[in-house]
């Protein structure tokens, strides 16, 4: 069963819809008993950096999924929850994130405004081998809102997309994953990276 | 690099896909359900809903038709139609919808774009526009275009974008329902003000004019209509052919 943390950010319906629909028990919880018994965990976020991490915080929720991380259950991170899982965002100010991927996150380069930001809409990943796009291809599009960015994450990038200058759009590092995109809202493609993250196990 | 984006919109009555021409005469078409999983099949974006219903009945019945298309359709779903409050935008995004549209509850309160930005993030609050030419200047027209609000629509949109507002969609009055292709002059001058994206609405009657708004203003993000593809006039899968042989961005 995929447990996906409910801390009061953002709302949770599609994305637990789109688990149903690749055949997964997904549940949505705020219970960190819950979280540490998951076979998968789920960290979404949408908004402000600080905001969020100071709602996962207050919580008492990232214990838990950083313990479940550390204990080897796969855990994917979507958009702000992706970012979360780095050290540092410089998102107005400078805050904390849950330093499960080493990198920062930065604002995208609007290239002195020539281009609009946020970068909203669909594009084209560049992919690396990764159990969690074993059913996509290089080049598949996904949709993305956003106006931060991973960076410093070189080893742990996993997928690209280009907006001027190449972005970080999705990174994994053992059983830590982290999608800058929205899986459940891109189609076809998107059901097929959740799908294939709901097939990772725990590594024994 | 960026996809331009093909929308197809779905005006939304008692629970009903209706079209308007110029705002009156509806017809219906077809179940909301069935059309938003048949367009996120062939190729569409992005799907936009507006509820056009006044009843408080009818209301129930569109977050129920909304709610079952967000358990059956995995691309983005914005909702317009009777956005008023943050109440409002609470009860749409509750039933799954990912970015809220306001028009006529704007111009009432111009607070709520900014309280909502504040609330839900820029990316959740598109400001949509009916405008027409009046006296040879931009007009905002409030009521789904039956009243002049006498508000200069470039200033109108540049104060939106200022107070949050994540995209803007133009609906030109002037070439709603015509079919003759979008309002060029129009979308240009929108262009020429914001850097959001915009989302351009109104004239679309056939394939070749979304390759005309595309080519001629690269700042439009995304291409709006509705009857051309609820009547199968125009396939998305067939347009975004043509969009690709003509050097357009497109995910196919």
């Amino acid at each position: 069963m995929t447990v996906i943390v409910d801390y009061g950010v953002g709302n949770l319906f599609s994305l637990l819809c789109s688990f149903h629909a690749v055949g997964e028990n997904a549940v949505v919880s705020s219970d960190a008993e819950e979280i540490l018994k998951a076979e998968r965990i789920v960290l979404p976020g949408v908004g402000a950096f600080s905001d969020a991490a100071l709602k996962l915080s207050k919580s008492g929720l990232d214990r838990a999924v950083v313990t479940a991380a550390k204990n080897k259950v796969p855990l994917l991170g979507i958009c702000l929850g992706m970012q979360l899982l780095f050290d540092e965002s410089y998102e107005y100010g400078v805050h904390k994130g849950l330093g499960l991927i080493r990198g920062k996150v930065t604002a995208i380069d609007d290239m002195g405004g020539r281009l609009k930001i946020p970068h909203i809409g669909w594009n084209a990943l560049k992919i690396k081998d990764s159990p969690l796009f074993k059913y996509i291809k290089d080049g598949d599009h996904v949709y993305f809102v956003h106006s931060f960015a991973a960076t410093g994450c070189f080893k742990s990038v996993i997928a690209t997309t280009e907006y001027g200058a190449t972005i970080t759009a999705a990174v994994g590092e053992n059983n830590v994953y982290g999608c800058q995109f929205h899986p459940e809202k891109s189609g076809e493609v998107g059901l097929k990276i959740l799908k294939a993250f709901s097939e990772l196990k725990k590594e024994k | 690099m960026i996809t331009k984006r093909i929308i197809p919109c779905l005006d939304v009555k008692d629970g009903k896909v209706v079209k308007g021409v110029n705002f009156t005469g509806l017809k219906e078409v077809s179940s909301p359900v069935a059309l938003a999983e048949y367009y996120s099949k062939n190729g569409a974006d992005e799907l936009v809903f507006y509820d056009i219903t006044a009843s408080s009945d009818g209301r129930k019945l569109f977050t129920d038709v909304l709610r079952e298309t967000a358990s059956k359709v995995f691309i983005p779903l914005t909702v317009g139609g009777g956005i008023n409050g943050l109440d409002d935008f609470d009860r749409v995004l509750k039933c799954g919808a990912d970015k809220v549209s306001v028009n006529s509850g704007a111009i009432k309160d111009p607070s709520l774009i900014e309280s909502a930005a504040k609330l839900y993030g820029d990316q959740c609050v598109v400001l949509s526009v009916d405008i027409k030419r009046v006296n040879g200047k931009f007009t905002v027209f409030s009521k789904g275009g039956r009243v002049n609000t006498g508000l200069d629509a470039l200033e109108w949109i540049k104060r939106g974008v200022d107070s949050g507002a994540g995209e803007i969609v133009v609906n030109s009055i002037d070439t709603d329902g015509v079919k003759g292709g979008f309002d060029l002059e129009m979308l240009s001058a929108v262009c020429g003000i914001v850097s959001v994206p915009v989302i351009a609405s109104g004239g679309a009657g056939k394939a070749e004019d979304f390759i005309t708004l595309f080519k001629t203003i690269p700042k439009v993000d995304a291409g709006l209509a509705a009857s051309i593809f609820h009547f199968g006039e125009t396939n998305i899968i067939e347009l975004k052919k043509l969009m690709k042989k003509n050097g357009i961005e497109t995910r196919i």
